[in-house]
Formats: structure tokens, C-alpha cells, sequence
């Protein structure tokens, strides 16, 4: 009952938090329903006993992704009041009808199967053993982990000063 | 507030709440949210005080000392001063998001109260996640800062926000790193079983680590020496130059629970919280949290403020290699020697720490002899 109760109001901020990102037309404003969006998913992860995932969704996407949108909209020039119109509008609306059927059919298609065991607690120890261990996904942690400091020295080399 | 020794019992309890709790859950809720509120609430007068008798008798002048006895009722009176002012917002300012920045900065600090524990298992939530939580709720607290640098339209307060998320995002990240070197020898994310299992403080094990937290807690919090995003001589006030009234003194008591939270924080981790002997568990925790508070005014009055770039190359060129270090040492300590006593790891870290202070002061340039920011 009182899961349900939460379950809905996150929902519900969730949903509403998403659909102020897409129709406001002030940008910064935007960012910040996008922040709302994130702790929505963070509370429904807490309903469904994966504490470490919520903080960490708090943590990464509230904690950074929002910060460096919002710096990007403040460093940019003229952004505050929408974007500009131009001439993407068609593709755009392909792209995103493209991208809606493949989603709903994944949906709809899947079965959502519903484990009836307890959840863990703590979720930490598992998470770790999953992770790391010798069986566990230590090769994909290893090559997302690679990835990102690519993508660093990548940055670092686009933005670095050319030497006069 | 007399809770028994459960905790040490069942060491991977959840829940708190001991079998003979009046009402159970949410009772439990009620009575440490009205004792968190309190808690903050009093302390924030309490430090507020400290700090302006303090840091006037380091500065050989008086303080506040007119207001009732010793000048005890400062705060009170200050408070009310604020409350009865008029409340200003900028006619260009964009007024929803000015209105909410206070309220959005303000709720975080409180949050993290949740997982602190006063005595053994006197906390709102053990949480088996509770110092990733206390990292993960005190990011949040960087939007409300921007939220009101940007809603005031103003640029002092706009650069004052901005050097602030630059020192936040740069320090979380020594911050984070020495932390996971107590976890390494506690064992345990959860707040109350880093504090039972710190049979030594973990002052004294990971001594570097110490060093480094207290620095990257400083800056985080935006206390002296690395104030410069409300620096008044560049900036007048930072991101609340444009806020008055009860608005102000949100940001005002932000700022002082902040530094409560960080003490409180550093007590739990370093100090051993609540243990102690002969006094009570929470006198303790509380002599403890003034301690580091007390550091904290002696470092604002001691140092003076550094500049922006000063301050980006203290966070990545020298607390950020020396908390890879210090976690690379911690790993090896614990992985090579479980089982033996933790006081040689106390002589062996402190050393280890006063070389590699001593050495990367030695390597540490800013820039080259170029200044840039």
C-alpha cells in the first residue's frame, strides 16, 4: 500500500518533470525539471530496495550530468530564450517516430519476468562480488573504465592551447 | 535516548529501531526528524557564536559580547534582526527559481543528519549505504547554489556560483577518495558500523587521509581559506548578493550547518563518533563535532584567502595524487596484512604521510610561473 503511494507520486513527478523539460521554452528552466526527472528515478529505484543505484543515480546524474548542463547553458550565449529555429524539423520528427516504435515494441514485446524472492540487504557485498570478482564482470568494468579516459585525454587534447 | 547495544549483535540489521521502541517505525521517524531540526537548529546558534567570540579573540578584538550574558543572545538577536527585514528580489530576477535556490540548498544539509549517528544506533536511518547517501544528498546542494546565481540576473552573483561549482566538482573528488580508504579498513559503508568498528580512530591509521579530508571538506563547504566564491573584496557577497531577509538567513544557516555536517562527518570517520570513555556516547560525539569546528574557525583566522587558480591547482595537482596514494597504501595494508595489529599501520601511515607531505610540497608549482584561471 504505502509502496504503491510512493510508486505513484514518483511516477507522477516523473512523468510531469519530463514533459516540463520538453515544453518549456526556457532552457535553464528545463535543466532544472531535468534535475526533478532524475531524483524521480532515483525515489522509484528506493521502492524497489536497489539503494546503492539510487544514490548513485542521485550522485552521477544530479550530482554531475545536471551540473555540467547547466554550466553549458550558462556559458552559452543567447540559449536562455529557446533554441533557434532551423531547418531540422522533418528529419527530427522521423528520428524520434523511428525511435518511439522501436521502444514501445521492445516494451510490449518483452517478457517482464517478476522474481518473487526478498530483495538483499545489504545490496553492497553482492554488488561488489558481482562486479569484481574473478567470474563476475570485471572485463566490462574494465573497458567502460578505459573508455572514459579516452573520451578525457580526447577532451583534453580538443581544448588544449596551440602553441604561437 | 538510552538505546542498547543491539547493533553489535546484529551487525546487519536495517533497521534501528530496538524491540521495546514506543510505536515502532513511525515514531522512530518522528522523534530523531524533531531531533535532527532541533539539533541543527541550536547548533547553528552555538557555532555562530563560537565562531565570533573565537575568531575575536584570535584577532585580538572583543566580539559580539553586549547581548545578554558573555554576549550569548548575539545569535538571537541576529536572527530576529534578519527575519524582520524587508525581502528584495531583483525586478529583472527570474523569480520562481530565486524563490526556491534557499529552500533547494537548504534541504540536503538537513538530509545528510539522517544517517549521522549521536550514540550507538541513535541515528534516523542506518542506512548500509549511509557515507555513498551523505555523498550523493550533499551534490544536490551544488543546483541550489546555481539556482540562485542564475535567478538573481546579476554577474557577481552569477561568477560567484560558477567559481563555486568549480571548487565543488574539484574537491568531491579527494573528498570521495580518502573516504574510500576508511571504508577499506572499516569494512562497511553504513555511518554506525564505521564508528564500531574504529577501535583506534581512524585519525591515526590513515593520518594523510585525515589531512586531505579536512582540506577537501574545508573547500567543499567554501569556509576559509577557500571562501573566494563569496570573497566580498571581488565579488560582494557571491551567489546571495541579491537575497534579504528570511531568504538570506537560509544561506546563512546553510552555510553553518554545513560546517556542522562536515564536522559531524569527520567525527564519525576519523574521530570514532560517539566512543568514548566515562561520559556519555552523545556528550562525546558533540565534544567532539565542536573540536573540529573549532579547527575549522583557527584555520579561517590563521590562513589568509587563496586565489581561483591557487585553488584548482591545490585540488588536482596535490590533494588528488596524494588520495590515490593514500587509497593505493590503505588497499595494500589491508590486502597484505589482515591480521595484524593496527598500530604498526598508525607508525608506518604516519611516516609515510609526513614524507609525502614533505615531498610533494616540494614538487608543488603553480602553473610554471603562468597565472591563469
Amino acid at each position: 500500500m504505502g509502496l504503491e503511494f510512493a510508486f505513484w507520486i514518483m511516477a507522477v513527478v516523473m512523468v510531469g518533470a519530463a514533459f516540463a523539460v520538453l515544453y518549456l521554452r526556457n532552457v535553464f528552466h528545463a535543466a532544472l525539471a531535468l534535475v526533478l526527472c532524475f531524483i524521480a528515478v532515483a525515489g522509484i529505484y528506493v521502492t524497489l530496495s536497489a539503494d546503492f543505484l539510487a544514490a548513485v543515480q542521485i550522485l552521477v546524474y544530479v550530482g554531475a550530468i545536471s551540473v555540467l548542463i547547466i554550466l553549458g547553458v550558462m556559458m552559452t550565449r543567447e540559449v536562455q530564450k529557446g533554441n533557434p529555429v532551423n531547418k531540422m524539423r522533418l528529419p527530427a520528427a522521423i528520428v524520434a517516430v523511428v525511435l518511439l516504435g522501436i521502444l514501445v515494441y521492445v516494451v510490449t514485446s518483452t517478457p517482464w519476468g517478476i522474481s518473487t524472492q526478498d530483495p538483499l540487504t545489504p545490496t553492497t557485498m553482492p554488488l561488489a562480488t558481482k562486479l569484481f570478482s574473478e567470474n563476475g564482470f570485471i572485463l566490462p568494468v574494465e573497458i567502460g573504465a578505459v573508455l572514459l579516459l579516452a573520451a578525457i585525454l580526447g577532451a583534453i587534447v580538443i581544448i588544449r592551447e596551440k602553441k604561437k | 535516548m538510552v538505546i542498547p547495544d543491539f547493533v553489535l549483535n546484529a551487525p546487519l540489521a536495517m533497521q534501528v529501531t530496538p524491540a521495546d521502541w514506543p510505536g515502532g517505525y513511525w515514531w522512530h521517524w518522528l522523534f530523531f526528524t524533531i531531533i535532527i531540526i532541533a539539533f541543527v537548529l541550536i547548533m547553528v546558534m552555538g557555532v555562530i557564536y563560537i565562531e565570533r567570540r573565537g575568531m575575536g579573540r584570535m584577532q585580538s578584538r572583543l566580539g559580539p559580547n553586549r547581548t545578554g550574558p558573555f554576549g550569548l543572545l548575539q545569535p538571537v538577536a541576529d536572527a530576529i534582526k534578519v527575519l524582520l527585514k524587508e525581502n528584495i528580489v531583483p525586478a529583472t530576477a527570474d523569480k520562481v527559481v530565486h524563490w526556491l535556490a534557499p529552500i533547494i540548498a537548504f534541504s540536503p544539509v538537513l538530509m545528510i543528519f539522517a544517517v549521522i549517528p549521536f550514540q550507538n544506533g541513535a541515528l534516523l536511518a542506518d542506512l548500509n549505504i549511509g557515507i555513498l547517501y551523505i555523498i550523493a544528498v550533499s551534490s544536490v546542494a551544488t543546483v541550489g547554489v546555481f539556482m540562485a546565481g542564475w535567478g538573481s540576473s546579476n554577474k557577481y552573483s552569477l561568477l560567484g556560483a560558477m567559481r563555486n561549482v568549480a571548487a565543488i566538482v574539484s574537491y568531491e573528488i579527494p573528498l570521495a577518495l580518502t573516504i574510500v580508504g576508511v571504508i577499506i579498513f572499516s569494512g562497511s559503508l553504513s555511518m554506525n558500523q564505521i564508528v564500531v568498528a574504529q577501535d583506534i580512530p581512524y585519525i591515526l591509521v590513515q593520518p594523510l587521509g585525515f589531512l586531505l579530508f579536512f582540506i577537501a571538506a574545508s573547500a567543499e563547504i567554501n569556509r576559509s581559506p577557500f571562501d573566494l566564491m563569496e570573497a566580498d573584496s571581488e565579488l560582494t557577497a557571491g551567489f546571495h548578493t541579491e537575497y534579504s531577509g528570511m531568504k538570506f538567513a537560509m544561506f546563512y544557516l546553510v552555510e553553518y550547518a554545513e560546517a556542522i555536517a562536515m564536522s559531524a562527518i569527520i567525527t564519525t570517520l576519523f574521530l570514532s563518533g560517539w566512543r568514548g570513555p566515562f561520559l556519555p556516547p552523545w556528550l562525546w560525539f558533540l565534544i567532539k563535532t565542536l573540536v573540529v569546528f573549532f579547527v575549522m574557525v583557527w584555520t579561517r583566522t590563521t590562513l589568509p584567502r587563496v586565489r581561483i587558480d591557487q585553488l584548482m591547482a591545490l585540488a588536482w595537482k596535490f590533494l588528488f595524487p596524494l588520495a590515490l596514494v593514500n587509497l593505493f597504501i590503505t588497499a595494500i595494508e589491508v590486502i597484505f596484512w589482515p591480521d595484524i595489529s593496527q598500530w604498526i599501520f598508525v607508525g608506518v601511515n604516519i611516516v609515510i604521510a609526513a614524507l609525502l607531505v614533505i615531498l610533494w610540497s616540494k614538487l608543488f608549482k603553480i602553473g610554471w610561473g603562468r597565472l591563469e584561471v
